[in-house]
């Protein structure tokens, strides 16, 4: 599919999520619901990988040139962050190793419960 | 009249472009984590704009145009979990559980150390969706009133620190399960973290791209109830 096709589903998309988000009364942001979207959209196998794969490919692998000008915006805001910096630095990193630690041992005693569910079936 | 050239869009597009392949130049030159290249871009044009005097929101009519990308990039995160449904359907309870914990852990970790540190209301909810990949984060922090920008540069911070110490707390804790090992390192440390879970292995690297939306979800539903 040619690239102006690819991108017109991807935007389609991504405005049909920011026109659900606004109409519904719970605030979830439009691009989560486009996400789903599609998500559901390719395992009902109404989108297929090669209908958006270009697109796709430059979207998610220039990820981080989108956020440029957004991250470039912060020089209005070194007032706010000014002597706060050290503990929003370790706010971040603290945090991130507790997300960690939570999240691996959660799924360790999810993997083992369900290796004793499937143990169980199988007697 | 010399300044009418820069309230064009594309002088915020060239200068965008051209800093970004400055960032991803020095990036190859010095792969180091810390010098990531959108770091290094927004540097370079927050040095060249207060040196030339050029107002951001002359930069802005470019770099908004290019902002406006996040969405439908953020809707394309979808393929990559379409790629690994095998994966997604034989570990559901894992995956749906584990990114609940490990959301509900960032979210709640934040919120209390921004009470203990006393930190301004407006950093501390710009902070709330930091475990999130970036295309998410941004959308989170405007809506629980953050500010993006801020929200963007504690989102490189999280990732950063996930890479770091991602492969040393597997070690110290065993965390041998490699859907464990790629999961917890996917829901702290999002896309920057996959890159370095792609490197532990193809099942850690898979994990983590599932891990990038299924937190990302999971936090937006956590942010219901905030």
């Amino acid at each position: 599919m040619g690239i102006l096709s690819q991108l017109a589903i991807v935007i389609g998309l991504s405005f049909a999520g920011l026109a659900i988000s606004s109409a519904v009364p719970v605030a979830i942001p439009g691009s989560i619901i486009s996400l789903v979207l599609l998500f559901l959209l390719m395992v009902l196998k109404v989108v297929k990988p090669s209908h958006i794969k270009d697109a796709g490919l430059f979207l998610t692998g220039n990820m981080g040139f989108f956020f440029v000008a957004p991250l470039v915006a912060i020089m209005d805001y070194f007032d706010i962050l000014g002597g706060s910096l050290p503990a929003f630095i370790a706010i971040c990193v603290i945090s991130t190793l507790a997300t960690f630690l939570a999240t691996a041992f959660t799924v360790n005693a999810m993997v083992s419960l369900q290796r004793k569910w499937s143990q169980k079936r199988q007697k | 009249m010399m300044a009418e050239p820069f309230t064009s869009p594309l002088f915020g597009f060239i200068i965008t472009l051209l800093a970004y392949q400055g960032g991803i130049a020095l990036h190859r030159r010095f792969p180091c984590v810390l010098l990531s290249p959108l770091l290094v871009a927004a540097f370079l044009i927050i040095v060249f704009l207060r040196l030339t005097g050029i107002p951001l929101a002359d930069y802005n009519r470019g770099g908004d145009i290019l902002t406006l990308l996040i969405t439908p990039a953020t809707t394309v995160l979808a393929v990559s979990v379409y790629n690994q449904r095998d994966l997604l359907r034989k570990n559901l309870l894992p995956i749906c559980v584990g990114s609940l914990v490990g959301a509900a852990t960032s979210v709640g970790s934040v919120l209390l150390m921004s009470r203990i540190f006393s930190l301004d209301k407006v950093l501390a909810r710009s902070l709330l969706p930091k475990s999130v990949t970036n295309a998410i984060a941004v959308e989170l922090s405007t809506q629980m009133g953050g500010i993006p920008s801020l929200t963007i540069l504690a989102v490189l911070i999280t990732g950063m620190t996930g890479v770091i110490a991602a492969p040393w707390l597997i070690r110290i804790c065993r965390i041998d399960n490699p859907v464990s090992q790629g999961l917890a390192t996917g829901a702290c440390s999002h896309m920057i973290g996959t890159i370095k879970a792609l490197e532990m292995g193809e099942s850690q690297g898979a994990m983590s791209s599932i891990a990038i939306c299924t937190t990302g979800i999971a936090t937006v539903v956590i942010a219901q109830f905030l």
